[in-house]
């Protein structure tokens, strides 16, 4: 199943390792910082509705 | 006549300006963002598997090649995500709409990864194709000059309290920062001395890779500015959120 790479093989599986790496780490630091936020402005809009 | 009639009601923003609002704004990309998500998803896992596992070596840069699917795409974004902060600043700058300055704030992470990768699969690329990690070619070198911009406006928007003379600052940085992010793209038309080759993709087929490697290319491309799209609309919704938050709370501490 794994192609043949040759001599390049570093080259290719390193390229492919660290962009792969790169945007799954963006992704996930893009969704918990949204969770965060969404958690927050939650948490202050219930406390001024309660203080009216 | 009553008064009512003299008085002329506010026009309320239609069409694509109605969006910045930023409850509208939320409303419209709650509604997309699964389909951007999942577009995204797909051509992504689509491409690179075809790219890297079903696509034949080249004849002169032999499994090299493969490393196009992440290079070519990512650079094409680090460059667009640019001009999409540009527009957003611009939008700011002449109509002061608030969405438009936090969605330039929301693309600037993604720029600069976008900008890493094409930076690290050029050199890993580069080293064995030209015997070097690194030249001060024109693209190479304008290129680094984006990611430093990236940076910078990073940077800006971290270190100023207010929002406001955030967003006029940084927008006045991306409208310089936009001569480096042109450059990238057509360095290698201006100057013909540098080690990088001309344009992979062209209108002009004859300028084309082969189709062998076009078709999962053009199918990663999509798979970025999806991805990019995506993230972008949810951190603007991040952001919209965030400032949000951050009114309530001033609210709070006056009363």
């Amino acid at each position: 199943m794994m192609p043949d790479l040759g001599k390049y093989a570093d080259a290719v599986l390193s390229a492919y390792g660290v962009s792969i790496l790169l945007i799954m780490l963006l992704v996930i630091i893009t969704l918990r910082k949204g969770r965060a936020a969404r958690a927050a402005l939650e948490a202050v809009e219930t406390r001024s509705k309660k203080n009216g | 006549m009553s008064l009512t009639e003299d008085t002329p009601t506010p026009k309320r923003p239609s069409g694509f300006w109605s969006y910045a609002n930023p409850v509208k704004f939320l409303g419209l990309s709650e509604r997309i963002l699964p389909a951007f998500w999942g577009l995204a998803a797909v051509s992504l896992i689509v491409g690179l598997i075809w790219g890297f596992f079903f696509t034949p070596d080249d004849f002169r840069q032999g499994s090299t090649v493969k490393i196009i699917y992440l290079h070519v795409p990512s650079a094409l974004m680090a460059i667009n995500a640019w001009f999409m902060m540009l527009v957003a600043s611009l939008i700011w700058i002449v109509r002061r709409h608030h969405v438009s300055a936090l969605a330039a704030k929301a693309a600037a992470p993604v720029g600069v990864v976008m900008t890493l990768i094409a930076l690290f699969t050029g050199a890993v690329w580069g080293q064995p194709m030209w015997g070097t990690w690194w030249a001060w070619d024109p693209r190479l070198t304008s290129f680094l000059i984006l990611f430093l911009f990236y940076l910078g406006y990073i940077a800006l928007w971290e270190a100023i309290e207010d929002p406001d003379t955030a967003a006029d600052l940084t927008s006045v940085l991306c409208l310089v920062g936009s001569v480096f992010a042109v450059l990238s793209r057509y360095a290698v038309n201006f100057w013909n001395q540098g080690l990088h080759q001309g344009a992979s993709l062209s209108l002009d087929k004859e300028e084309n890779v082969a189709d062998v490697f076009y078709i999962p290319l053009l199918v990663c491309i999509a798979g970025f500015v999806f991805l990019f799209l995506a993230l972008v609309l949810y951190r603007t919704g991040t952001e919209i959120r965030l400032r949000r938050a951050r009114a309530l709370q001033a609210r709070e501490a006056r009363t």
